[in-house]
């Protein structure tokens, strides 16, 4: 019974933001401020629909362009680090060659620099190559998952039988074929965590986009929304409302995919999740 | 991502290499084509920008002298500036609060949902675990919203009172106001590794222990505690980096919090504002490069103890 409350009152909390951002989503510039409701229930005039017309509209659709950044970033740059951490992570893990103590110790230290510490670097290095402001340096940086190649070796390690490598090379089939029909069926569920995680990472990454962008129309969802934030607070009280209702319903749209995407996939992660802490 | 499991593979390497060896015979180069492409990303994103921002931070920019090379006088002039020492001591000051306030939070409810198996604990679960799936940046502009006194909740409770709401962005209640918002961005991610560290245990331990008299409070302490301390220690280290980082969730706040939440608030935004607003590349990278060095040895030092005190994993 205690136990019980105590998750209700761990699930009002951590819902709380979210249920006040949907029900604010619903309202117009003037309830959102003098509601009937509240701040956390809903006003008499229902404005969903009108606030996700302007959304879409306003400012020629650039809300749907970040989207559509947002998706293009994270998919290329998840997609490109889950390949190159399966790959490596295969390859540290059953292989022998030369260097790989250090490339090992070398990997391990970077799990400990924190990625935010490269982003001044990053943007210094890529200016003088004249690269900022473009997509690529958002998605080239975001290919680095040290972690992800971790978790990848870690669980190539226990999950792909040396035996099988071993019978189908007798069998005659070179390294590549063995690693794509022996080795990548099993390395599927940790590929979908290293994947999940990957592109949560760059979905959600604020400070790179922030640092290397510096055009409109190439920014991700959260810069874009840290803009109008912006704005809106420079601004206030100078018919800016308006602004407000869009912060709060483009927030609103762009964590639906990813909740829908953890959600759904959440028997794959846990079991990745615990990979990294169990061993 | 960084920092879960970097002890884990001292357990793991050696059966690694035993295995590894055991393919030498192998031809040596196979292991490199496969590790390749990622060794590229990680030079030419890692090493070349960290070392190219050293090199940069070895410079100085004055207006009449242009760009000279000036040594390490710019960590001199960081590790004196008031600025950057006082951004160092808040995320510091941050992390000894947050941290364990965060472990606490996602222990116990990791410890409940252990022992719980209901459907209210199934959906408890994914429900604390929400928040990770939000972005930094939504996070702390909802709970900006939640803290306003013009259009959150708290006004309308003090307007009960004929009172007006306080601006938990002011500088009494900034800390406390951060402090929320991170412990409710990463204390699910905590407890589901916690979570997922508890389920490993073997249960026919708990039989025992009950068998011998103890009750839940003691299974709980004296065997599930010990067992996942590997994974606290984890959650710490990666808890330590990220804060010591901080910056997304004050750099998106600093604008409603009426000049309380500083340029220079944490190190990191310190570095962002000397870059970009004043064009400072070459002390802004000393600065980045500083604090990555302080986090890094920082982790380092303490993984070291922590090891040193009898192994946990």
């Amino acid at each position: 019974m205690g136990a019980h409350v105590f998750l209700v009152v761990l699930v009002i909390y951590f819902l709380l933001p979210l249920w006040w951002l949907i029900v604010a989503s619903t309202k117009d510039a003037h309830g959102l401020f003098s509601g009937t409701g509240g701040a956390l229930w809903f006003d008499k005039t229902f404005a969903l629909f009108d606030n996700l017309g302007l959304l879409f509209t306003y400012n020629d659709g650039i809300y749907l362009r970040w989207l559509g950044n947002s998706v293009l970033y994270a998919v290329s740059g998840g997609a490109g680090a889950t390949a190159l951490a399966i790959l490596a992570g295969y390859g540290f893990a059953k292989f022998a060659f030369p260097g790989r103590r250090l490339s090992l110790a070398l990997l391990l230290g970077s799990v400990m620099v924190p990625l935010t510490a490269l982003v001044i670097p990053t943007f210094a290095m890529l200016s003088q190559v004249g690269m900022t402001n473009t997509i690529w340096a958002v998605i080239l940086p975001s290919l680095l998952n040290p972690f992800g190649v971790y978790l990848m070796m870690v669980y190539a390690t226990d999950a792909i039988p040396d035996e099988l490598l071993d019978a189908a090379r007798v069998d005659g089939a070179g390294e590549l074929r063995t690693f794509f029909t022996v080795a990548l069926p099993l390395l599927r569920p940790a590929a979908v965590t290293v994947l999940l995680l990957s592109f949560v990472g760059t979905w959600n990454n604020y400070f790179l986009p922030l640092a290397v962008l510096s055009s409109n129309n190439l920014f991700p969802v959260t810069v874009g929304l840290g803009l109008w934030d912006g704005l809106a607070n420079s601004a206030s009280g100078t018919g800016t409302t308006s602004l407000w209702s869009l912060i709060i319903l483009g927030s609103l749209v762009s964590i639906i995919p990813l909740i829908v995407a953890f959600l759904s996939l959440q028997r794959y992660w846990r079991g990745g999740l615990a990979v990294g802490s169990l061993k | 991502m960084t920092g879960i499991g970097s002890y884990a593979v001292r357990s793991s390497a050696p059966r690694a290499r035993a295995t590894a060896r055991g393919r030498s015979v192998r031809p040596k180069i196979t292991g490199w084509l496969f590790v390749a492409p990622f060794a590229l990303v990680f030079l030419v994103f890692l090493v070349v920008p960290l070392a190219y921002a050293f090199w940069l931070s070895l410079f100085s920019k004055g207006l009449a002298t242009g760009t000279t090379f000036s040594g390490l006088a710019n960590y001199v002039k960081a590790f004196s500036d008031p600025e950057f020492l006082g951004g160092l001591l808040f995320v510091v000051v941050f992390s000894v609060v947050l941290i364990p306030l965060q472990m606490l939070v996602s222990l116990a409810a990791a410890l409940v949902l252990d022992t719980v198996t209901t459907k209210l604990a199934r959906f408890s679960r994914l429900m604390i675990f929400v928040p990770y799936a939000i972005p930094a940046v939504i996070g702390a502009l909802m709970w900006g919203f939640l803290y306003s006194p013009g259009f959150g909740p708290l006004a309308q409770v003090f307007a009960l009172f004929h009172a007006s709401a306080p601006n938990l962005l002011g500088s009494h209640d900034v800390f406390g106001a951060l402090l929320n918002v991170v412990t409710w961005q990463w204390s699910g991610y905590y407890m589901i590794i916690i979570y997922a560290a508890l389920q490993g245990i073997d249960s026919s331990l708990y039989e025992a222990a009950r068998i011998d008299g103890a009750n839940q409070w003691q299974i709980a302490l004296r065997i599930k505690l010990p067992l996942v301390a590997s994974a606290l220690v984890l959650i710490l280290v990666f808890a330590l980096i990220g804060t010591l980082q901080f910056f997304t969730e004050p750099q998106v706040l600093a604008p409603s919090s009426n000049g309380v939440i500083t340029p220079s608030f944490t190190p990191n935004m310190y570095a962002y504002n000397l870059a970009f607003a004043n064009s400072q590349i070459n002390y802004a990278s000393a600065i980045s490069f500083a604090l990555g060095l302080v986090v890094f040895v920082g982790v380092y030092i303490f993984l070291f103890a922590t090891r040193k005190k009898g192994r946990i994993v």
